[in-house]
């Protein structure tokens, strides 16, 4: 199976506010909340760790969930941020890393 | 606003994090409006590396919304290297221009670097009203084709109508140009007082007749017969509301580094060039007591009709001398829009007859000295 790497859009206004990720499109200004799963996801891709891995060392420690299940919701989750352009996926590494302290304000 | 922003707007205030800041770059402008409020000589305005400093600790604050104004921001030659800083720190920025040195180019940059949107003042569709206000020859076509350039980048334009006396007629001609240019349009009949207090710039609002035509104006207000009727009496609880997020989740930030709770609000809180801006926005008495007030501690208004309905600013406000009194502009709006007098303009016209015995009493003083 082949690895999926996820990379935040950096068209996107993004700030923590109370451990939840505000985002506001860079497409349409429509405002999004993340919860704290996706705040989480939307934090760690940095467009070089590939989602599983993400999803082994951040999430599933978080929340003692079943990895399987864990990697299923982060993909389905990871791919309707990327239908709201606020991550990017690829199947390869993607593009300039972002600044993982940027990603945590 | 959304509901959406709303819920976080609220969040934010329980939490006291500052989600908006509007940071002027500059008061330096390529255009001379004639009702502008500031002082547009550079007394030291912060450098690039200073303005960065703020941009870093705005953003440790938590501010998400980042107004970035003047002043005219193109006229700083590291503008660019500023907003992109200020992209890098994933700020949602919005920006407030004339927009006459916005050409083909810097619109392309403006639409690269991930603007939310870009406000622009139009005074009028016609060039001899809207260059006789900004005082430059050309500058409505400089504005408009500025706005043409940023439009075809697909970037969000909001047209700000300033009105006054000048050009009191001309707002539905700026609507309609709006539409043609595929923006969107906001009207605004207050003309503030200058900086420093002087108040000369008041006289070139619209007036009582001008303030009753807009807010009688239907397709600006909705039902005007809603918009204008006479308010009902508050609930108790509704005097244990906010007077506006000045201080509670938006601030300011001016050139040299002062911080207000407001544009509108002079009230000097700290300075970034001396203090970090988290110890400014937590431990300010300034600011702790603009966020203490609460409708129920407003004198003169808690007994006014339009107590939660009025538009009342605390930083015009405090630019007539309490910032818990009166905004005598905001009473001459909720006069005209509903035919009620405030308790302040009502005080007011009690305290003119009073006047009267003041000369009295000054001419019998002087009597006493002469003795």
């Amino acid at each position: 199976m082949s690895k999926l790497f996820v990379a935040r859009n950096p068209r996107v206004a993004a700030r923590c506010l109370d451990g939840e990720m505000m985002i506001m499109s860079g497409r349409d200004s429509t405002l999004f909340t993340l919860n704290r799963t996706a705040t989480i996801l939307w934090q760690a891709a940095d467009g070089r760790t590939p989602l599983d891995e993400i999803v082994a060392a951040r999430i599933c420690p978080e929340f003692e969930v079943d990895p399987d299940t864990a990697l299923q919701d982060a993909e389905s989750l990871a791919r309707d941020l990327a239908g709201h352009q606020i991550l990017e996926l690829s199947e390869q590494p993607i593009g300039q890393p972002a600044n993982s302290s940027e990603a945590r304000r | 606003m959304s509901a959406l922003m709303f819920e976080m707007s609220e969040k934010a205030r329980a939490l006291g994090v500052p989600l908006s800041v509007q940071l002027d770059l500059t008061y330096r402008c390529n255009e001379r409006c004639v009702h502008c409020y500031l002082d547009h000589e550079d007394h030291g305005e912060m450098t690039t590396a200073e303005v960065k400093d703020v941009l870093d600790q705005l953003a440790e604050a938590g501010v998400f919304i980042l107004t970035l104004s003047g002043g005219e921001i193109f006229v700083r030659k590291d503008f660019f290297e500023i907003l992109a800083y200020a992209r890098q720190l994933a700020f949602c920025v919005k920006l407030k221009t004339n927009a006459i040195l916005i050409r083909e180019k810097e619109a392309a940059r403006i639409r690269e670097l991930g603007v939310e949107s870009i406000q622009i003042s139009i005074y009028s569709h016609r060039p001899e009203i809207h260059d006789a206000i900004t005082l430059v020859a050309g500058s409505l076509k400089r504005s408009v084709d500025a706005i043409r350039f940023l439009r075809s980048q697909g970037l969000k334009v909001i047209i700000a109508n300033v009105l006054m006396a000048q050009n009191m007629q001309d707002y539905p001609g700026v609507r309609a140009l709006a539409d043609e240019l595929g923006v969107e349009c906001t009207l605004d009949p207050t003309i503030t007082p200058m900086m420093d207090g002087d108040r000369s710039t008041v006289a070139l609002g619209v007036g009582h007749d001008g303030l009753r035509e807009v807010f009688r104006d239907s397709s600006l207000v909705g039902n005007a017969d809603e918009f204008c009727a006479i308010p009902a009496a508050p609930e108790e609880s509704e005097l244990y509301s906010l007077p506006c997020s000045a201080g509670h989740t938006a601030c300011y930030v001016s050139p040299y580094g002062e911080v207000f709770p407001c544009v509108q609000f002079p009230l000097p809180t700290g300075n970034v060039r001396t203090q970090r801006f988290l110890d400014i926005w937590r431990h300010s008495d300034k600011m702790k007591e603009v966020r203490s007030i609460r409708l129920k501690d407003l004198t003169t208004c808690t007994q006014c009709t339009h107590v939660t309905s009025c538009s009342r600013c605390p930083g015009l406000a405090f630019m007539e001398g309490n910032m818990r009194g009166p905004s005598s502009l905001d009473c001459e709006k909720s006069f005209a829009r509903t035919g009620v007098a405030s308790a302040n303009m009502l005080a007011k016209a009690k305290k003119q007859n009073v006047t009267g015995l003041v000369q009295i009493r000054a001419a019998a003083d002087l009597v006493a000295v002469s003795a």
